[in-house]
């Protein structure tokens, strides 16, 4: 999967579950004061990821610092490159 | 006794009559049904009935998601009903937030459907990993009156009451309670219910559900009728705005009826079988707590759903007090068995009826049975003058329950 794709996959997956404007889910776009998500949409959002990448992230640390769709971005895709 | 006066400004319907009040109200005075075949029953093993009365129509996306989000169809349902009757009510959006509006809404059970869905995902690896942050407030016992309080923005008394088929009435009656001892000016209140085989399976393994009429949804259910042969499930919301009838009369609320009495009771005979004594007793002190006589009743709102033993009961019940004086329906052949919902939608529909100055048939009511017989049964709907109506409904668990309600016209 190239790392367009993977922003893609996260991006679809995410504005379907949240039912979100794509056009308002700029890489910059905030998480909550944005996008308005808020902290049960946080957990299901890791659901989400986790059911799209087929990876598990719930014990990550890095995800408490995630705010933006950018850094959802990053951290999935240093995710993806970790796994062997 | 009420200490203040309780009228109903305001009723919201979402039904298998369609999901207004006028709606449903044109549709029960043209005796259509809301019954139809569901063909997916056929693929459930060892269930007999094939029928449901199911709500169609509605469009859920219309609710934020952030309120959807925690919402099963039955909190669908409530909130889109609760909308309808602050509307109809014009009750000031901003009072919603001043804690003196509450909310007395229930359900039979929290969600049937989400937790299947759940179990079903969670049986594939006993794993909890994909259980998402909805799931308990759509499994909760006050699911939907915690939903309509949250997306209106409402922060008096929440009450939920869970008395299967008696749900709504209780709720309506204990909204009434709230306001008559001035704990609240107004409630929202009245209950929710959304269609699961495992309801119709549960009165199908008591030999309790239609199961003669599967190819004939229209000839189903008939209550008091020789060849009744059980409940038809049903789905929907009836919530009524219960306000307290000075400060209505105050800001100029336009007032369908007042609420004059309410009282429920239990039995202990049986955990399932309706108990002719307790309902004659719910009946005479809910007539007691309106201060009136049998004789002065218009019309009896039946909960008669057309079940073998419940029909008779009621029947008897309503002849030892009424004899054949006093006109007698039951709506549940036009909407089948809306189960929580079926207190307070059929309280509304009877509101319609003293709007409406016109008295709505038993549906498929078409050969009274000998054992219900003794009683002014209503076959054809009538103009009528009626000026108060009293509604029973009764569930398994022993619960009895009976509201009375009067024309505001003459006030």
């Amino acid at each position: 999967m190239t790392e367009q794709e993977v922003i893609e996959l996260i991006d679809s997956s995410i504005a379907e579950e949240f039912e979100l404007d794509r056009s308002e889910m700029g890489a910059d776009a905030n998480l909550y004061t944005d996008l308005g998500l808020d902290s049960l949409d946080t957990v299901d959002m890791v659901i989400v990821l986790e059911g799209a990448f087929n990876f598990k992230i719930r014990e990550e640390e890095a995800i408490r610092a995630i705010r933006t769709l950018g850094d959802i971005h990053r951290f999935v895709l240093s995710k993806i490159d970790q796994q062997p | 006794m009420s200490l203040v006066s309780v009228v109903i400004t305001g009723v919201g319907i979402i039904s298998p009559l369609g999901n207004d009040f006028s709606t449903l109200m044109r549709a029960l005075l043209a005796g259509e049904t809301g019954v139809r075949e569901v063909p997916e029953l056929e693929e459930i093993g060892g269930l007999r009935s094939r029928l449901a009365a199911t709500v169609s129509g509605i469009n859920p996306k219309l609710i934020p998601r952030k309120f959807r989000r925690s919402m099963s169809n039955m909190s669908i349902y409530a909130y889109l009903a609760s909308q309808q009757a602050l509307e109809m009510a014009a009750y000031p959006p901003a009072q919603l937030g001043e804690g003196r509006i509450g909310v007395s809404i229930g359900s039979t059970l929290g969600s049937t459907a989400t937790s299947e869905n759940f179990f079903k995902d969670y049986f594939r690896d006993h794993s909890l990993e994909r259980m998402k942050s909805g799931l308990f407030f759509q499994l909760m016992g006050h699911s939907c009156a915690a939903n309509v309080m949250q997306s209106l923005g409402m922060t008096g008394r929440m009450m939920a009451s869970s008395a299967a088929c008696a749900t709504s009435c209780q709720s309506v009656g204990y909204a009434y309670e709230q306001i008559a001892f001035g704990r609240q000016d107004a409630m929202l209140c009245g209950g929710a219910d959304e269609f699961h085989p495992l309801t119709v399976a549960t009165f199908d393994v008591m030999n309790a559900a239609s199961k003669d009429f599967n190819q004939q949804p229209e000839s189903a259910p008939r209550p008091f009728d020789q060849r009744r042969d059980g409940v038809v499930c049903g789905e929907g919301s009836g919530i009524l705005l219960l306000e307290r009838k000075d400060l209505a009369l105050k800001r100029g609320a336009n007032i369908l009826a007042d609420v004059c009495g309410f009282a429920t009771a239990s039995d202990t005979s049986s955990i399932a079988n309706p108990d002719v004594d307790a309902m004659v007793t719910c009946m005479r002190l809910a007539l007691e707590d309106a201060g009136l006589t049998a004789s002065e009743i218009d019309y009896i709102n039946a909960h008669a759903t057309g079940t073998e033993q419940g029909d008779i009961a009621e029947a008897d019940a309503l002849r030892q007090l009424f004899g054949d004086q006093v006109p007698v329906s039951s709506l549940k052949g036009h909407l089948g068995h809306t189960m929580a919902a079926s207190g307070s939608i059929e309280l509304a529909a009877s509101v319609g009826m003293l709007l409406e100055q016109k008295l709505i048939a038993t549906r498929n009511l078409e050969q009274v049975d000998d054992r219900c017989a003794g009683l002014a049964h209503l076959q054809q709907t009538r103009p009528e003058s009626v000026n108060i109506i009293l509604k029973n409904n009764f569930a398994m668990g022993g619960v009895n329950s009976t509201i009375i309600i009067r024309s505001s016209v003459n006030d």
